[in-house]
């Protein structure tokens, strides 16, 4: 199937025979849902596979520095920004919890913890997703409807290594560095409010960062970035490139729509995705 | 033996969902030759461009390149078929976050070996044929819809490819700027050689440089022949479409198309007892090619513009009636005159014509041309008697043969 058409996924009509048109009707949606659901999953696992083959050229290389500024160094701000009042937020609640139990020095290990395991890559995928992703979808998707896609197709340019190639590998290098970061900056903003503010010990809470936080805790967040990564750049790349062939809308208004869908399906995905993953790390 | 074509439609059906766009439409297209599809809008003229270079699959039927399929292509096959062609989308497609520059080198950057001071040579030869050297490097929302077009044009040669296909390629563009453009194309062809496929609602300009036509009415081909045959093409089609469409053109220019101008001295000479005679004015502007080339498309379009303007000032004034024949010549009849009477009123229209035809065309010219720079034009005029009984053709060609200079324009000097 070529990644440039979906598959047509008209409903199936209700066969006449058996249990007669009601169960047939019931069923319907759902096998319908179910063949548009592995169609759009097949379709995605291709359009990525073929934009990441495309990664290793070295016409790709001043792009990719291109994306990486636009995806990590303009996001940067956001990120430390988000993970700074994370990291007070985090230090406030649990000063406040682990002070009911006498275990406030054990502050710095729950807050570097919770943001290097879990808090740290999921709002950092979240963050890009709301700053980037949304920006990705809506330029391929004006590329697409304006047709400059299809000008790239007729110079023999492939419109998957030129646009989505660049930033598969942008966010593969932006999405660890920038959840690091996160952390970083979270892990100050829980010193700030746990220790200056709340009055916890200052070499409590770093030696126990220190004792606490194992390269395996380390390594499952990366892991867990490159995942988001995948995922996102995929979702949110994919609705703009098919924008064109939406259903329940056209022209900018698709746009539009299909950025809505990027925004909230890479979200949910990200959820999703941190629970399975974090099933099989632990 | 008959030619083989380069592209073949054999039975193409195209459908969208529930409608269908083209229904079984064959036609041929030739080496060498610029085609030309008409029609009206949204009948499928793009969509029969976008089948030639693959981003369209027919539903039914096929589409053929030197006698193979293009759907049975091997992959290399189909990159090198690809590789030939270029196409001008109607709307453009520029990029809008990359400078006119950016979107001319796009291609070369990305399909060719060539090193950053070649490919800004190549890209900046086509940005200076199209004049946008001032606008290079500004973003397409910056430029206006003609320079837009142009872009894209440039967009579309920079790799000189040797198949091109013009979506409307005039659409948006000011009169002089129009034909300027249909001029490249014709100009270029004659260079480079190449084959070119055009959709274009410039009826009869686009005529002029076209070797054949398409006409696609009802979701099918129901003309493929020369300019030529076209006029003589029994169909409603012609009604509706050439009829509505020359009409435009005879209100823009004040010239008679050419269809319009042969009912027109028909019916003239139809009237005309044996013995009156009437006289045939062939004009021509030589060196346009020169003209194009060393100051402008534009200044040689303006040019002939300007010359038409004046043939129909004088020559409608005593009730002759003139077309636009040819690229670069005009036919004037004058149905009341004998020879003698005729060249009286040239003598008047040459003195004015060089007192104020020529002096604007000069001015125009010491605008966009450097003092140093040099080129000659020169503008002919013949002229013949005819009789009813006479075949018109062989008059016209009888003035063509008689032509003389009336004004030329040497090194920057008129005469």
């Amino acid at each position: 199937m070529a990644v440039d058409q979906l598959p047509d996924n008209e409903p199936v009509p209700a066969s006449p025979t058996g249990r007669g048109p009601i169960l047939a009707a019931i069923l319907n949606p759902f096998g319908c849902f179910g063949i548009r659901l592995n169609n759009t999953l097949g379709a995605m696992t291709i359009f990525l596979c073929r934009a990441f083959i495309q990664i290793f050229h070295y016409k790709q290389i001043p792009e990719i520095i291109s994306q990486i500024y636009f995806i990590g160094a303009k996001s940067a701000s956001i990120v430390a920004l988000v993970g700074f009042f994370t990291g007070m937020v985090l230090g406030l609640q649990l000063y406040y919890v682990m002070n009911k139990f006498g275990a406030v020095g054990f502050l710095g290990t729950a807050v570097s913890l919770s943001l290097i395991r879990e808090l740290g890559p999921v709002l950092t995928a979240i963050m890009i997703t709301a700053r980037a992703g949304s920006a990705m979808t809506a330029e391929i998707g004006i590329q697409r409807i304006s047709e400059q896609i299809d000008a790239l197709t007729t110079m023999r340019i492939d419109p998957l290594g030129y646009l989505i190639s660049p930033r598969i590998a942008a966010a593969l290098v932006s999405f660890p560095i920038l959840t690091a970061f996160f952390d970083l900056i979270g892990i100050l903003g829980g010193y700030l409010s746990g220790v200056i503010l709340m009055g916890a010990s200052s070499g409590a809470y770093t030696y126990r960062i220190d004792a606490s936080v194992e390269w395996l805790d380390v390594r499952g967040g990366f892991i867990k970035s490159i995942v988001f990564a995948v995922l996102v750049i995929t979702i949110c790349c994919f609705q703009g490139y098919f924008t064109h062939l939406r259903r329940d809308s056209y022209g900018s208004k698709s746009v539009s729509l299909s950025t809505t869908s990027a925004v909230v399906l890479s979200c949910v995905m990200i959820l999703v995705s941190d629970y399975v993953v974090t099933s099989f790390l632990l | 033996m008959e030619q083989q074509p380069l592209i073949e439609f054999r039975n193409v059906t195209k459908r969208f969902g529930e409608r269908t766009i083209l229904n079984g439409v064959s036609f041929r297209i030739y080496e060498g030759e610029v085609t030309t599809i008409i029609g009206l809008s949204g009948t499928g003229k793009s969509v029969t461009l976008k089948h030639i270079i693959g981003l369209l699959k027919p539903d039914a039927g096929e589409i053929l390149y030197q006698g193979k399929p293009i759907h049975r292509m091997s992959r290399s096959e189909w990159n090198a078929y690809i590789g030939r062609i270029s196409y001008m989308f109607q709307n453009n497609a520029l990029f809008d976050s990359m400078t006119v520059y950016e979107n001319v080198a796009l291609p070369l950057k990305h399909t060719t070996r060539l090193g950053r001071r070649q490919i800004e040579a190549k890209a900046m030869a086509r940005i200076e044929q199209t004049e946008l050297t001032e606008v290079a490097h500004k973003y397409p929302s910056e430029i206006s819809g003609g320079m837009q077009k142009r872009a894209a044009l440039a967009r579309a040669l920079v790799t000189d490819p040797q198949i091109v296909l013009f979506d409307e390629p005039t659409t948006g563009q000011d009169p002089i700027r129009k034909n300027a453009i249909l001029g490249m194309i014709a100009e270029y062809k004659k260079k480079v050689g190449f084959t070119a496929v055009l959709i274009s609602h410039e009826i009869p300009d686009v005529f002029f440089i076209s070797n054949r036509i398409l006409a696609l009415w009802d979701k099918k081909i129901v003309f493929e022949g020369t300019p030529e045959a076209m006029e003589d093409f029994n169909h409603p089609f012609h009604d509706e479409i050439l009829h509505s469409l020359e009409n435009l053109q005879e209100d823009i220019t004040g010239l008679y198309s050419s269809r319009h101008f042969k009912i027109r001295y028909q019916t003239e000479l139809a009237r005309r007892g044996a013995v009156e005679s009437y006289a045939v004015l062939i004009f021509s502007f030589d060196n346009m090619d020169e003209v194009s080339a060393t100051v402008s498309h534009d200044a040689a379009q303006q040019t002939l513009r300007s010359l038409g303007n004046y043939i129909r000032k004088h020559f409608g004034a005593v009730g002759g009636f003139s077309t636009r024949q040819t690229i670069n010549e005009f036919t004037t009849i004058l149905p009341f005159s004998d020879l003698e009477e005729a060249r009286r009123i040239l003598d008047k229209f040459t003195t004015d014509f060089q007192e104020h035809g020529m002096r604007e065309l000069e001015e125009t010219f010491r605008r966009e041309i450097p003092a140093d720079q040099c080129f000659d034009f020169l503008i002919s005029v013949g002229m013949a008697q005819g009789k009813p009984q006479v075949e018109i053709e062989s008059v016209m060609e009888f003035a063509r043969f008689d032509q003389k200079p009336i004004a030329t324009f040497q090194c920057g000097v008129r005469r």
